[in-house]
């Protein structure tokens, strides 16, 4: 690494990305446990971290390690775990806690093909709506999908700067490919990104509620060993953080952490748009599927097919704005996922029985080919 | 105003948080009073200490303490206090855990917390059942012992919680029980005090859930059983094992001193930050998305 310094570009892996961005985003806890494809990020983490003012521990499990990084962020720091598919399915039940709790933090999760042990070193999307719907109970969450190796820079950022100002965990939705592909790239300057600090509370705050819902804003929170002493629970709790069965208090507080992130679905979604202005065939996909469909979507203009892709680069929360923008004029949409179904579920919500909606799934540990989505679109469209 | 009422004042937080959940003739009580007692004698700020927990009965005591408090999951009270401890290091921390929080669900991140001697303060209160769930049988339930899911008597054996700990590698281990509650809190202030990872099993009684259906007459014949089958560790080193049969030790079972987690981190941190080729290497890393970036936009 030490001649990178002296060279404009680089060529780095995803992981390696993940990792600088966490440090360019201020993360100086992490907590994780060895898992393929995701190990390198901790490797990463322990040999920088101590020189820069952080701890890294590797923990006995998944379940233990987004344990600490709920109590390290609870205490103050930026933190982070990262993991795969059987790690993330351990998570689930923090994850829980992290939500109702309102505690920062974020998983990376660079997926493998599962369910169960599955494909260790092959790609998959098929945790995506784990994601979303993993833990039990309502709640929301937010999740980012990379598609690039730059991206996995920049997204780590983002991740960070979304959990510390929303109070929520957040989820880096990598994949196997993007984790491992090594890419050029010139990350960008501290100039060029924002670093978000979470709200903390007036010191001179007598009556401080770090779990104030009633209105719009997240509310500020205060660091163990800080100025305020204060109770944090997994059961429902008021807005001091003092379990509650209080039928208004309950409803308000699920509501509340629900909300905060539903109701800023249009506001948070980023996505890339290509070939859109005139399409009236639509390829939805996200993360390393995107890059093949890419070459589709040219492909198909080729072909004399009026294809577009929009690449979703916000998961969760799903915005559907776009989409039924674009469904006036679409006559089809199909979406590439690595897995049998699962975002394909949001955009027939969204488009709502307007527009012809089909999944092309793979699930055999390996990314689509350019030809198998062109192919498949020229079948649909009876080309 | 008595010592007790103003120790009460000072730690226990006011209003509507009292009463406890806990049942009458329940001995956790006794091990908050003691854990208090600890915390006031070594003196700590309550802005200084984080108290943590996991599920259960035991899982309720942080709601009622006036420090920085927190409720976690079951079983990971240890899990989470780890990583406030590493973010925090200046924080006294406590993790105030049951028996099948600490050693069913929890068991593994129990142990590892031993090995890795993070200066933490872990109480076990030990009521040998599953109390708020209604009385199922625990790591800790004696052999032959009934719970609501062991009718017949308990088929399965006993973890020994201290000699678990002291396996496991904790640096400092004590037993004690809530009928010797003064020697309780005594124990606890010395792990507190104890750098390292220390232990403190407190023998405690569920009379509701386990009590009833194991033949003792009151909380008062409970609190009467710990009296009789108990001896320090002095006195049982002078006995036999038959004689030791059925009954458990109190006192300090194991301390000794092993580098700490954060001082051997921090240790090995500041010697990184004078090794150059540590530095260069870290540098290089960090460097790809700072002064390289920024030297290469301004060539434009």
């Amino acid at each position: 690494m030490a001649g990178n310094n002296k060279t404009s570009k680089q060529v780095i892996q995803g992981n390696e990305a993940c990792a600088i961005g966490a440090l360019a985003a201020g993360v100086t806890f992490f907590g994780g446990y060895p898992i393929t494809p995701s190990s390198e990020i901790a490797e990463i983490l322990s040999q920088t971290l101590p020189l820069v003012g952080g701890r890294f521990i590797q923990m006995e499990d998944e379940i233990a390690s987004i344990a600490s990084i709920i109590g390290a962020s609870l205490a103050g720091a930026k933190s982070m775990t990262a993991t795969s598919g059987p790690g993330f399915s351990l998570m689930q039940e923090n994850l829980g806690f992290a939500a109702i709790a309102e505690i920062p933090c974020v998983i990376v999760n660079v997926q493998r093909a599962g369910p169960s042990t599955g494909l260790p070193t092959q790609p998959a999307q098929g945790d995506v709506q784990q994601t979303r719907w993993g833990t039990h109970g309502d709640h929301s969450i937010i999740a980012l999908a990379p598609s690039t190796v730059l991206e996995c820079f920049t997204m780590t950022i983002d991740c960070v700067n979304l959990a510390e100002a929303y109070r929520t965990p957040t989820v880096l939705l990598m994949d196997e490919v993007i984790g491992h592909m090594r890419e050029t790239v010139v990350l960008p300057p501290r100039s060029s990104y924002k670093v978000v600090e979470r709200r903390t509370p007036d010191p001179d705050t007598t009556d401080y509620c770090p779990f104030e819902c009633d209105g719009t804003e997240v509310a500020p929170l205060g660091a163990f060993g800080g100025a305020h002493r204060f109770h944090v629970t997994g059961l429902t709790h008021d807005r001091h953080g003092f379990p509650t069965m209080v039928g208004e208090e309950v409803d308000r507080k699920i509501r509340w952490i629900v909300d905060k992130i539903e109701d800023r679905a249009d506001e948070l979604a980023d996505l890339e748009e290509f070939e859109t202005d005139d399409a009236d065939v639509l390829l939805f996909a996200y993360g390393s599927t995107a890059r093949v469909a890419k070459s589709s979507v040219r492909a198909l203009r080729e072909r004399g097919v009026r294809a577009g892709m929009i690449r979703a680069k916000t998961i969760w929360p799903f915005s559907r704005k776009r989409l039924k923008e674009l469904s006036g004029r679409l006559k089809l949409i199909v979406v590439p996922e690595m897995n049998l179904g699962q975002l394909i579920i949001e955009v027939e919500r969204a488009i709502a029985g307007t527009v012809p909606v089909r999944h092309l799934g793979r699930i055999d540990g390996h990314l689509f080919e350019p030809d198998e989505i062109t192919e498949f679109v020229l079948r649909e469209v009876g080309k | 105003m008595s010592q007790a009422i103003e120790t009460a004042r000072t730690y226990l937080r006011p209003s509507k948080k009292l009463p406890t959940v806990w049942c009458g003739g329940c001995g956790l009580g006794i091990v908050m009073s003691a854990m208090i007692r600890a915390i006031a004698r070594v003196g700590c700020e309550k802005n200084d200490v984080a108290v943590v927990s996991g599920i259960g009965c035991t899982g309720r005591l942080p709601t009622y303490v006036d420090f920085n408090t927190l409720h976690t999951t079951h079983g990971r009270a240890l899990a989470f206090a780890t990583g406030v401890k590493l973010a925090t290091p200046s924080l006294t921390v406590i993790a105030a855990m049951g028996d099948g929080d600490a050693l069913a669900i929890g068991g593994n991140h129990f142990i590892h917390s031993c090995r890795r001697n993070i200066d933490m303060t872990a109480i076990v209160a030990n009521n040998s059942i599953y109390g708020m769930t209604g009385g199922q049988y625990s790591p800790t339930t004696p052999h032959g012992k009934k719970g609501t899911t062991a009718p017949y008597g308990n088929v399965e054996h006993a973890f020994d919680v201290a000699a678990l700990a002291v396996g496991a590698g904790a640096t400092f281990v004590a037993r004690s029980s809530v009928y010797h509650a003064r020697e309780l809190d005594k124990l606890i202030e010395r792990a507190i005090r104890h750098k390292g990872f220390s232990v403190v099993e407190a023998v405690s009684n569920c009379y509701t859930s386990y009590g009833r259906l194991n033949k003792y007459s009151s909380p008062v014949d409970m609190l009467r059983w710990m009296k009789e089958s108990s001896v320090t560790v002095g006195a049982a080193e002078e006995m036999a094992p038959e004689e030791l049969e059925g009954k458990f030790t109190r006192g300090v079972i194991t301390e000794r001193e092993l580098p700490e987690f954060i001082e051997s981190y921090d240790g090995l941190a500041k010697r990184l930050a004078s090794d150059p080729a540590a530095i260069e290497r870290v540098k290089g890393i960090i460097r790809t998305f700072d002064e390289t970036a920024e030297r290469l936009n301004a060539k434009g």
